[in-house]
């Protein structure tokens, strides 16, 4: 027999497998090193993923300014092109100080963010950025087409969508689900161009300003419905409520109604 | 460790005799949900099979350390963790069939083939022969999905692996495609038909009939 080994792994491990203090040292050892390997792989992958999913936005953004009659000419003769714009949500202007290279920097901070009280979080956020970057095309010295990222709470998390307005701030263009978890074949479906296709054409308001803009029980029976999905009602909820919050007072009403003066 | 270890046998016997799939009828959730096309039911195989040789050779290096009232969950956080590690790297570099795949890579955690063989065989063998067997059974569970996938895809869109085999009626060709084939009963029904076909080649796969009928009785005069 070899003399007492002073190794301490090496008593641990020489110690019956039924032993309390093998077993609690197992479930450690093989729990830690797991999620080492979890988090480093995390970690590790994280700024490709990031680089995936901007260019899938960016894809999205390109197929829905494309799937919008007469937009191919519009964009052709602005240089084929949107202009970037980081908005003050607040004031419903161009931001002075924050610019699209230093956005990421400036929502970092806390205090460029608004907590929203539970009457006016339709969303579901908690709280909202101060600045936005919004698309733009502009035709002459009218704006033509916004293209707006929205973002509220689904039915499995939150959903990050892209709204596209006509130049009269009312008519919408078009919606691009850049991101959600909903449950696959049911809320998931909200990522299908069948359904985002019922969304050209919807007013949001009514003649007296008021935002009436839904997803239908059902199918869409007025001109501020869209179609909603069978066995996905929260997710259908889900959408209106944060399309209402976004075009609302808190969102991006006081921008549109800037547009909608000619001031911006 | 057994008597005598061949290499060979233990490979290939999981992709027809020992086939979990049509055999053990194991892991047949997922085989059912990702054969609509070739593309997803080749990652799905091959991030199976990845798990499953990985999750082996790890509980088998481990297997004398693992105390018995615990092995299961140790078993299921390594397999979990592997898991997790696959779906990111799919997310990174295979963005697009990631999403095809969506929640089914996840749930490779809960998939009965991978346990199965990690409690039936890595537990109890040497890290290399436990590799091989999951090898073998990963090969076996993907052979059964790439005849099912293409199927599927061949039949119902008229492809394989996207590229279009079979000219379709609509472009001016003559084939028309078998919707059904890309929902989920036809996947039960090709596994059937597969498990039929092999239990008839090889008779001595059939499982004994669980009853015995009745003898027919003359008629009561």
């Amino acid at each position: 027999m070899a003399g007492r080994d002073w190794n301490p792994l090496r008593r641990v491990l020489a110690l019956p497998n039924e032993s309390r203090a093998k077993t609690i040292f197992m479930a450690f050892l093989v729990s830690g090193l797991c999620a080492a390997m979890v988090s480093g792989a995390t970690v590790w992958l994280r700024p490709i993923q990031a680089a995936n999913r901007a260019a899938e936005e960016q894809a999205r953004i390109a197929a829905l300014v494309a799937g919008i009659p007469g937009m191919g000419a519009l964009l052709e003769q602005s240089g084929g092109a949107l202009s970037t714009v980081v908005i003050d949500l607040a004031g419903g202007r161009a931001a002075a100080e924050v610019t699209s290279a230093t956005l990421e920097d400036a929502l970092a901070d806390p205090g460029n963010w608004t907590a929203l009280e539970t009457g006016q979080d339709l969303a579901g956020l908690g709280q909202r950025p101060d600045f936005v970057q919004i698309y733009l095309l502009r035709d002459g010295d009218r704006v033509s087409l916004v293209l707006l990222p929205i973002s509220g709470q689904g039915y499995g998390g939150r959903i990050d969508a892209i709204m596209a307005l006509q130049g009269d701030m009312n008519t919408v263009a078009g919606l691009a689900v850049t991101n959600h978890s909903e449950t696959p074949g049911l809320g998931g479906r909200i990522e299908e161009s069948a359904w985002q296709a019922s969304f050209p054409g919807t007013e949001l308001r009514d003649d007296g300003k008021t935002l009436r803009f839904r997803v239908a029980r059902g199918t869409a029976s007025t001109v501020h419905e869209v179609d909603g999905i069978t066995g996905a009602t929260r997710t259908g909820l889900g959408v209106t409520k944060m399309v209402r919050f976004w075009m609302g007072p808190e969102g991006y009403g006081p921008l549109l109604d800037a547009i909608t003066r000619g001031e911006f | 460790m057994p008597a005598r270890f061949n290499v060979w046998t233990t490979l290939t016997d999981p992709l027809i005799r020992q086939n979990p799939v049509t055999l053990q009828i194991l892991g047949i959730c997922s085989a059912l949900a990702v054969t609509t096309s070739l593309a997803t039911a080749l990652t799905m195989s091959v991030s199976l099979t990845v798990v499953l040789t990985l999750a082996a050779g790890v509980i088998s290096l481990i297997r004398r350390h693992i105390p018995d009232t615990i092995r299961l969950i140790v078993q299921i956080v390594i397999v979990a963790s592997l898991v997790i590690v696959i779906d990111q790297v799919l997310q990174a570099w295979f963005a697009e069939i990631s999403k095809a795949l969506s929640v089914y890579v996840g749930l490779i955690t809960t998939n009965c083939l991978v346990l199965g063989r990690t409690e039936a065989y890595a537990r109890h063998h040497a890290p290399l022969p436990a590799m091989l067997d999951a090898f073998g059974n990963g090969l076996g569970y993907s052979l059964v999905l790439m005849v099912i996938g293409g199927l599927r895809e061949l039949f119902g869109k008229g492809a394989l692996f996207g590229v279009q085999v079979l000219p379709l009626a609509d472009q001016g060709g003559w084939f028309t495609p078998l919707n059904l084939m890309l929902l989920a009963p036809s996947a039960f029904f090709l596994l059937g038909f597969l498990v039929w076909t092999v239990r008839a080649l090889l008779p001595d796969q059939a499982e004994a009939r669980e009853h015995t009928p009745p003898l027919a009785r003359e008629p009561a005069e």
